[in-house]
């Protein structure tokens, strides 16, 4: 009943080729945005800002870098999370190499890294798809790993092989490291991760994006219409990668403030795809519901015994939430394999008719 | 019938110079023959069909002139240019679009969509507007919107604008793909089987669509329809495949009633 | 001078120096490589009958392994427990087929295969939730499987060969043959080679999906527990071994998606290749090689035969 667009006639293919056509939709959007801005930081609890909201935002941008790639273009990859590496550990090197710059911007910088370290792991995909192209994301997220851990200049030749984050201050507001406060780190995060969906959005909606999903559905007629394979391919690779690489160095900076190769292992690439299949292939609002998803399913497995008086020691809520995840991906993909976002599409469909559906 | 510059139609049109050109065309894979030693040349202008029974070569056929396949011998000439090995996406830089024997569709996308995509190749906006989404990129999006939505009312699908083509029946389908290839704005149009599966008056409609797109644009096609009567409705000229070999090639009635052709389609008793 | 030395020199120095050590490297590597087959075995298994991707195959050896050992800790005789494990996993073929498989005909291959991804997840988070998630060593010597070892001398040197790796080479080489047997003699065998070459044409003339599918995900859930014995004498028992598992996938690369003797070979020449290259030229690079190696030869490989070596050329058509 309130969430109607009759009456709303457009005029323009301007205003019919928004990416929010419906005022209600634009409306909600500045909604969220105003509470992530401004109610989030005022009422938000440190343990809310910093275990939850941070790497929520953070995962989601790792979920929409390999949403672009999988379920834009059709491109499967299980190399997202070493990829977040290659975007912490030039992050890390950035600011130890040039120690007076700006760590938000060395952050942005690290993203081309990993970009083009997409782009020559993408480069297989020119000849192969589908399942071959797992093995070659595979590689990626091996051979990474791997030099993460033997080549210890990426490291700084720690003893302990961990990259640690220097308290960093951007116009005399520590940022990064262990002062910096949570606030300050979520406010960072949130105006990266808004910036970077927006540019996703525009490019998704445009020449570009329409070329990817071309390749997605039917390659051989995207070839015959003039899409050049190349420059499609590796273009989204090097998109995705940047991404995830910024998600990465977000994730080091901003928030665990220190990390060693187990976080970029190829668990966390199958918990961003969890979070993209969960989410909806091919939606970006589904990528941010998946990442919420995938993140709070354990705290809110281990809030449940606890509510419920029972103890339940961390292994086992650890295995329960392995089994609810696998048993969820499973499911939706039988029954939604457009996830999340889909579901949220229905819902709003019902609520455009209602109260009367016929 | 061999002119250097052109012919004058049963109905009246006037018939351009050679818009391409295949001479001596061979392609082969591994030991199997699909297309031996074949010539044939498409004017301006004209409604060019490719008939044969099945197997004879004539989606391989399209299939070389859009650079999908490349040929072990013989050399095409577009627009007067020696063509080169060449990639699908440079054939279709030149002017040259498609349509499919089984429809090849961008089954996620909107009808609205898929048309666009027909155009990726007149829109130009770097990268960078394309994140920005403004200005230039903005304006370039919305006067595309505007051609493909000529093509739209052109073909008389507004209706289906915002649906996924995945969900559109087979008759309306083909019709979205026609548009796409249009969008492109082709000097040669290939056309694989357009009539293929359609009930009469879906044909009627087609053939309609094809006669309007000549004529209006001047736009030259080639065809491979398998309906006989359509084929001898709408073609200036005919080349008939038989097991990769040109057997015949003239009017529709020389083509009727060359005996080859007879051969081929009754089989010789 | 020196770099390059130790590249294309050194290592074959070495090599002929002390060939009983590398006799002992090439017998590790032929182990490895068996057991890497037969991973990609059970892997090939599915894909010929159903399509599918079966990436939760490394999950199942590791699964039916910890079923085993579990069961045996919670009291059951030994060889009860493995005729028990065989159970679980006949039980495991029919759930996938009755709740998965049924369900997601026509799919796209690709969401079948990331279907295949959560599956792996609901099984380690089952496997862990019912047996815990520690390490475990397997009952080789329980079920009668060789311990001891035995020492050659060939050229004056020293080669150690474990009694459970020539075991794992023996029940491999049966068990191959076995299925060999079994697909082109038997009835079902036959039936499943029409399922692979055509579904629809196989339903027509009244072969049932549903019932090769269960059958074919149980020989794959039978060549899992084999293989996960095997591995579980060589080293342990945890998740893991998901990760070796996974190497069965650059082997299907090399052996080709639907070839028997595909997987057997690709698999070898992994299983040398990583540890010659881990051991002559690891040292080069930091060591550690062995983690990437197998998927950077497949890599390279696709480039220049998609296919796999006994796979045929693919043409495209539209």
């Amino acid at each position: 009943m309130f969430y109607r667009e009759a009456g709303q006639y457009k005029t323009s293919y301007k205003a019919d080729s928004a990416i929010f056509p419906i005022l209600q939709d634009r409306i909600a959007i500045w909604f969220y945005l105003a509470v992530a801005f401004i109610a989030v930081p005022l009422f938000g609890s440190e343990f809310f800002i910093n275990s939850m909201m941070i790497p929520f935002l953070i995962f989601s941008l790792a979920a929409i870098g390999l949403n672009i790639l999988t379920g834009y273009t059709g491109q499967i990859s299980l190399g997202s999370g070493a990829f977040m590496g290659v975007g912490a550990y030039s992050t890390y090197k950035l600011v130890t190499i040039f120690p007076d710059m700006n760590v938000i911007l060395a952050i942005l910088l690290s993203g081309f890294f990993a970009a083009f370290i997409g782009m020559i792991f993408g480069l297989p995909s020119l000849r192969i798809k589908g399942f071959y192209l797992v093995v070659t994301t595979l590689a990626a997220q091996f051979f990474l790993e791997w030099a993460f851990i033997r080549i210890p200049w990426l490291y700084n030749y720690n003893d302990s092989g961990a990259i640690e984050v220097p308290n960093r201050r951007v116009f005399d507001i520590v940022v990064s490291g262990s002062e910096a406060s949570a606030t300050t780190r979520y406010l960072v995060v949130l105006s990266i991760v808004v910036g970077l969906t927006w540019v996703a959005s525009n490019l998704i909606h445009g020449r570009i994006g329409r070329s990817w999903m071309m390749i997605r559905d039917m390659d051989i007629a995207a070839e015959l219409i003039g899409v050049r394979p190349l420059v499609a391919k590796l273009s989204v690779f090097a998109v995705s990668s940047f991404y995830c690489g910024v998600a990465g160095a977000m994730m080091v900076f901003l928030w665990l403030g220190a990390a060693e190769v187990e976080s970029f292992d190829v668990n966390q690439s199958f918990l961003i795809l969890f979070m993209v299949i969960l989410g909806g292939l091919g939606s970006l609002i589904g990528s941010f519901m998946g990442a919420g998803f995938i993140w709070m399913l354990p705290i809110v497995i281990r809030a449940i015994p606890k509510i419920l008086g029972l103890d339940i020691n961390a292994s086992t809520v650890e295995h329960i939430n392995f089994m609810i995840v696998g048993a969820l991906i499973l499911v939706f993909l039988i029954v939604e394999p457009h996830g999340l976002a889909r579901i949220w599409a229905i819902a709003k469909q019902k609520l455009r008719v209602w109260p009367f559906p016929y | 019938m061999s002119f250097d510059v052109g012919y004058t139609t049963a109905d009246g049109r006037t018939i351009g110079g050679v818009l391409m050109e295949m001479k001596n065309i061979t392609l082969r894979f591994g030991g199997v023959t699909a297309i031996k030693n074949i010539s044939l040349d498409i004017r301006e202008g004209e409604i060019r069909a490719i008939i044969g029974p099945n197997g004879a070569g004539k989606t391989s056929m399209l299939n070389v002139i859009n650079g999908f396949y490349h040929p072990q011998e013989g050399e095409i000439i577009f627009r007067g240019e020696h063509r080169k090995r060449m990639r699908p996406y440079q054939a279709a830089k030149q002017g040259i679009s498609r349509t499919f024997q089984n429809v090849a569709l961008f089954s996620g996308m909107t009808t609205l969509d898929n048309i666009m995509a027909g155009r990726q190749l007149k829109m130009h906006k770097n990268f960078l507007w394309q994140m920005l989404r403004y200005g230039p990129a903005l304006n370039e999006e919305i006067e595309h919107r505007r051609k493909v939505e000529e093509i739209i009312d052109f073909l008389e699908i507004q209706a289906i604008r915002k649906t996924p083509v995945g969900s559109l029946p087979y008759g309306l389908q083909k019709r979205v793909e026609l548009a796409r290839a249009l969008a492109a704005e082709p000097s040669l149009l290939l056309l694989d089987e357009p009539m293929a599966g359609m009930n009469v008056e879906e044909k009627e409609d087609m053939s309609r669509f094809i006669l309007d797109v000549n004529d209006e644009f001047g736009t030259t096609i080639a065809l491979i329809e398998h309906d006989m009567g359509v084929v001898m409705d709408l073609a200036d000229r005919v080349v008939v495949l038989d097991y990769g070999k040109k057997i015949a090639d003239g009017t529709p009635n020389e083509v009727q009633k060359n005996q080859d052709v007879i051969d081929a389609y009754l089989g010789v008793a | 001078m020196d770099f390059l030395y130790s590249l294309f020199v050194g290592p074959f120095v070495d090599m002929f120096s002390t060939p009983d050590f590398l006799l002992q490297v090439l017998w590790e590597g032929f182990v490895t490589g068996t057991l890497y087959s037969l991973i990609a075995l059970g892997f090939v298994l599915i894909f010929k009958a159903s399509g599918v991707f079966n990436f939760a195959q490394g999950i199942m050896v590791v699964f039916s392994a910890l079923t085993l050992v579990g069961l045996y800790q919670a009291g059951v005789p030994a060889y009860l427990a493995l005729l028990l494990a065989v159970g679980v996993m006949a039980l495991l073929a029919i759930g996938v087929e009755r709740l998965v498989l049924r369900h997601m005909v026509n799919q796209p291959d690709i969401i079948l295969f990331m279907a295949t991804i959560g599956l792996s997840y609901f099984l380690i988070g089952l496997g862990e939730f019912i047996f815990g998630g520690e390490t475990k060593s397997m009952i080789t010597e329980q079920l009668g499987l060789p311990t001891g070892s035995t020492t050659f001398a060939p050229f004056g040197g020293v080669l150690i060969l474990q009694h459970i790796d020539i075991a794992a080479v023996v029940i491999a080489a049966v068990l191959v043959a076995g299925l060999a047997f079994f697909f082109s003699k038997t009835r079902i065998g036959r039936a499943l080679r029409a399922v692979a070459d055509d579904h629809q044409a196989a339903l027509s003339v009244g072969i049932s999906l549903n019932q090769i599918w269960a059958i074919v995900w149980f020989a794959a859930g039978i060549v899992a527990l084999a293989t996960g014995i095997m591995w579980g004498a060589r080293s342990d028992v945890s998740f893991a071994l998901q990760i070796v598992a996974l190497k069965a996938l650059p082997v299907l690369i090399l052996g080709g998606f639907t070839s028997i003797p595909g997987a057997i070979v690709g698999g070898l020449i992994i299983g040398f290749g990583e540890k010659l290259f881990e051991v002559y030229w690891g040292g080069l690079l930091g060591g550690g090689v062995e983690g990437w190696f197998a998927y950077v030869i497949a890599l390279i490989f696709l480039l220049f035969r998609p296919q796999g070596l006994f796979g045929d050329k693919i043409i495209e058509r539209v």
